[in-house]
C-alpha cells in the first residue's frame, strides 16, 4: 500500500488533500452556512452614502461625468469598480483588512474584526491580507477627507512625508482636483470601509448624517 | 534500494545499452527540456526585475514613478505569479521530461502533447503577466460591470484578490485543462512501469493530482462558491497547499532521483524516505489556516493548524537526516560538485525554513511578525534558497548534457552559486531582523511612519542583496549563452564537478 501507484494515488493523492479540504475548509463552510452574504447593492448605507454625495458637491463636474448623480446605484458600481481596481492596482499586497485582538492593534485601527464583516460580496475572495506596508484599512473610512485622499492618491508624499506608497496619477486628469471615474471608484470604496461599524469617525462634519 | 532506483543507473548516461533497457535517446526528448529550461530563465528574469522595482519602490528609488503599466502594486503580482507559474513550473515539467521517462523506462504519453503543453503554459504564464499588468487599465467597462451586477461576482480582468490566486479568471480554465493534461503525460508512464515504484515516482505521483486540486480549490471556490470567514480558510489551505503540494514534493522528487545519481550511491535509509513521504502527505495539507491565525476563523481550526505545522517539522528533519546520511563519508562532494553543493545548501535553507515555521506559527511569534517583513524573509528562503537552488544545481547538472558541451567557464558557475546562495541569505537575515523591528514598532503604537522609517537601512540592504541575487542569474544567462553557441571552453570545470557527460 504505502509503495503501491493505488495507494499513492487515493491514499496520499486524493485521500490525504480531501481530508485536509474536509477538515480545513468545510468545516467553517458549514459553520457559516446560515449567515446571509449582502450583495453590493445591500453594503450601501448612509455614510458611505453621503461621502459619495461629497465626492459630487467637491468634485462636480468629474463626478458627473464619471457616475452622473449620487444615487444609491451609482454609489454600488462605484464600489464595485473601486474592489475592483483596489484588487487590480495590488493595494490588498500591502494594506491589510483585519485588525487582530493582539499587538494593541485594537487602541490603532479601531474594533477586532468580527466574522460577519466578511460576508458580503465585495469580500469574494476575502481580503485579509498578509503584509502591511501600510497601515490596516477595513477602519479606514471617514477617517480623512475625500479632498486628502485626493491628494494622497495624486502623489502621497504630498500629505505623508515619507511614505513608501506608488504614486497612481492615472486615478485623474491631470491634476488632484480632478478625478476620473476611476478615482472617484477607489476613493468611494476606502470611505465604505468600516463604515458598518458602530463607530464612523468623520474627519469633517457632513450635514447630511450629522442627525444620524 | 529499490527497484526503480537501480533500474535508473544502469541506464544512466546516454551510452545506456544493457539488454531490455530502451536507449537514453528513445526515452528523452532533450529538446522540450531546452526549451522549458528557456522559458523557465526568461521569467526567472522578469521576476527578479519586478522584485527590483517593488524593492526600490520603497527605499524611493523607483525610476519609473506614476508609470501606469509599470506599477509596482502590479508589479508585485508579477514578481509572485512568474516565479511559481513561469520560473518553478516550467523548471519542473523540463526536468520531468528528464526524470520520468530515465525513472520508468517509457516515454512519456505523447510527443505532441508535450509541445501542446508547453505551448499551453507559456499562453497561461503570459496571459496571466498581460491580464495583471493590464487588467485594471481596461477594467471599467460597462459589460464587466454588467456582469458582476448581474452574478454578484468580482469578474476582475486583472489580478483576482487571492495571493498566487492572482491568474485572472479567464485563464484559469485554460490553465486547469493544461494542469489535467500534465498529469495525463507523466501518469502514463508510471502507470506502465512494473514493480515497485522508486521513491521519487511516489512524490511526482501525487504531486500532479495535488496540484490540479489545489489549484482548483483555490482559483475557484473562494471567488465562486464561498464568500467571508471560510473564503479565508479556503485562500489559507491554497496559498499553503501550492508551496506544499505543488513545489515541495517536485522538488524533494528530484532530489531523491539526482542526489544518488550524481554520487553513485542509494539513499540512506528506504524507511526513512517511506516516513518522509507519508508524513508530508498527510500533516502538510492540514495547515492553511496556519497563515491566518487571530482571525474570525474558528479557533479551534486554527489550533489544529498550528499542531500539525509543528508536527511536520519533525517529519521535515527526517527527510534531511535521510539526505545527510546518505552524504556521510561522501562529503568532499559538497566542495567539489557544484550540483551537490547547490542541492545540501537548498536542504541545509529548508532545514532553516521549516524549524522557523515551527517556531512562526505559534500563537506567540505570530503577535509580532504576522504581517511584517519576517513573512517575506521567510518565503524568499523556501522559493529561491530551496527549491531555485535546488533547480539551479539541477540546470548546473544537465545542461552540459543536453547542449553536449562542457559549461563555458567555471568561475563564472561558481559566482552563480555564490552569488544567489549568499546574497538569498543576507536578504534572509535582513528581512527576518526587519520584522522583528516593525513589530515591536506597531505594538508600541508609535506614528505608522516610525515603522517605515525604521525599515529603510533593511530596504535598502535588501535592495543590494536582491542585486547579487540578480547578478548571479546574469553569469548564468552569460555562461549559458556562451556555452550554447560553441565558445571556446576558458577553464572548464572538471568534469565530476560540473556533471559534464564522461565518455
Amino acid at each position: 500500500m504505502f509503495e503501491s501507484k493505488s495507494g499513492i494515488f487515493f491514499i496520499a493523492g486524493i485521500g490525504f488533500f480531501l481530508l485536509a479540504f474536509l477538515g480545513n475548509g468545510v468545516v467553517p463552510m458549514i459553520m457559516y452556512k446560515d449567515r446571509h452574504e449582502q450583495t453590493v447593492e445591500e453594503v450601501v448605507n448612509k455614510r458611505v452614502m453621503a461621502q459619495f454625495r461629497d465626492l459630487a458637491q467637491r468634485y462636480p463636474e468629474s463626478f458627473h461625468n464619471a457616475f452622473g448623480e449620487p444615487t444609491e446605484e451609482a454609489c454600488a458600481e462605484a464600489l464595485r469598480l473601486g474592489r475592483q481596481l483596489y484588487v487590480g492596482e495590488g493595494c490588498w499586497h500591502c494594506h491589510s483588512q483585519f485588525v487582530r485582538p493582539v499587538s494593541n492593534e485594537s487602541r490603532r485601527f479601531g474594533p477586532v474584526s468580527k466574522s460577519e464583516e466578511y460576508d458580503n460580496e465585495l469580500q469574494r475572495p476575502v481580503l485579509f491580507g498578509t503584509r502591511r506596508v501600510g497601515p490596516d484599512l477595513s477602519r479606514e473610512g471617514g477617517r480623512r477627507s475625500n479632498d486628502w485622499h485626493a491628494v494622497h492618491f495624486h502623489k502621497p508624499q504630498v500629505v505623508s512625508t515619507d511614505s513608501p506608497m506608488p504614486e497612481y496619477p492615472w486615478f485623474f486628469d491631470g491634476s488632484p482636483d480632478k478625478p476620473n471615474r476611476r478615482g472617484i471608484a477607489v476613493m468611494t470604496y476606502v470611505q465604505w470601509l468600516g463604515s458598518w461599524l458602530d463607530e464612523y469617525p468623520y474627519y469633517e462634519e457632513l450635514a447630511e448624517v450629522t442627525g444620524e | 534500494m529499490t527497484h526503480g532506483a537501480s533500474a535508473h543507473h544502469r541506464s544512466d548516461g546516454p551510452q545506456a545499452g544493457h539488454a531490455g533497457a530502451p536507449s537514453h535517446d528513445d526515452l528523452v526528448d532533450e529538446k522540450i527540456i531546452v526549451c522549458y529550461y528557456v522559458a523557465a530563465l526568461t521569467f526567472l528574469t522578469i521576476s527578479m526585475l519586478a522584485g527590483l522595482l517593488v524593492a526600490l519602490q520603497l527605499v524611493h528609488w523607483n525610476p519609473f514613478k506614476g508609470t501606469e503599466l509599470l506599477s509596482p502594486g502590479r508589479w508585485r503580482m508579477i514578481h509572485t505569479n512568474a516565479i511559481a507559474y513561469g520560473f518553478l513550473a516550467n523548471a519542473f515539467l523540463g526536468t520531468l521530461h528528464w526524470a520520468v521517462p530515465r525513472l520508468t523506462f517509457h516515454k512519456v504519453f505523447s510527443k505532441p502533447l508535450s509541445w501542446f503543453i508547453f505551448g499551453a503554459w507559456q499562453v497561461v504564464v503570459l496571459s496571466t503577466a498581460f491580464g495583471i499588468v493590464l487588467g485594471p487599465t481596461f477594467q471599467d467597462q460597462p459589460w464587466i460591470l454588467a456582469l458582476a451586477k448581474k452574478w454578484h461576482l468580482p469578474m476582475n480582468l486583472g489580478a483576482q484578490g487571492l495571493e498566487w490566486g492572482e491568474t485572472p479568471f479567464w485563464i484559469d480554465p485554460v490553465a486547469l485543462v493544461g494542469l489535467a493534461l500534465v498529469a495525463v503525460n507523466f501518469m502514463v508512464p508510471i502507470g506502465k512501469s512494473k514493480g515497485p515504484m522508486y521513491v521519487s515516482l511516489w512524490y511526482f505521483m501525487a504531486a500532479f493530482v495535488w496540484t490540479f486540486l489545489t489549484y482548483a480549490m483555490g482559483n475557484l471556490l473562494p471567488e465562486y462558491a464561498v464568500a467571508g470567514t471560510s473564503a479565508g480558510a479556503i485562500g489559507g489551505l491554497f496559498i499553503h497547499d501550492l508551496v506544499g503540494l505543488f513545489v515541495t514534493p517536485l522538488g524533494w522528487g528530484l532530489m531523491y532521483y539526482f542526489v544518488p545519481i550524481i554520487l553513485k550511491k542509494p539513499i540512506w535509509s528506504h524507511g526513512l524516505s517511506l516516513v518522509g513521504f507519508w508524513g508530508l502527505a498527510f500533516f502538510y495539507p492540514l495547515q492553511g489556516i496556519h497563515h491566518f491565525l487571530y482571525t474570525p476563523i474558528p479557533m479551534f481550526l486554527q489550533y489544529g493548524a498550528v499542531i500539525s505545522t509543528i508536527a511536520v517539522e519533525l517529519v521535515v528533519a527526517t527527510v534531511v537526516i535521510n539526505f545527510f546520511g546518505t552524504l556521510v563519508g561522501r562529503g568532499k562532494e559538497f566542495f567539489d560538485n557544484l550540483p551537490i553543493r547547490y542541492f545540501y545548501t537548498g536542504m541545509v535553507f529548508y532545514f532553516i525554513t521549516c524549524f522557523q515555521c515551527a517556531l512562526q506559527v505559534t500563537f506567540t511569534f505570530q503577535k509580532l511578525i504576522h504581517f511584517t517583513d519576517w513573512v517575506v524573509g521567510h518565503a524568499h528562503l523556501v522559493m529561491f534558497g530551496v527549491f531555485s537552488l535546488w533547480l539551479f544545481g539541477i540546470m548546473t547538472y544537465l545542461f552540459p548534457r543536453l547542449l553536449g558541451r562542457p559549461w563555458w567557464s567555471r568561475s563564472l558557475c561558481e559566482y552563480h552559486y555564490w552569488l544567489s546562495a549568499g546574497g538569498l541569505f543576507v536578504m534572509f537575515l535582513d528581512l527576518t531582523l526587519a520584522g522583528i523591528f516593525q513589530g515591536y514598532y506597531w505594538s508600541s503604537l508609535q506614528p505608522w511612519d516610525a515603522s517605515t522609517n525604521g525599515s529603510q537601512p533593511f530596504w535598502i540592504t535588501r535592495v543590494f542583496a536582491g542585486l547579487a541575487m540578480f547578478a548571479g542569474l546574469l553569469c548564468f544567462l552569460v555562461n549559458l549563452w556562451m556555452t550554447a553557441r560553441g565558445a571556446e571552453a576558458t577553464d572548464p570545470l572538471p568534469a565530476r564537478a560540473a556533471g559534464t557527460p564522461t565518455a
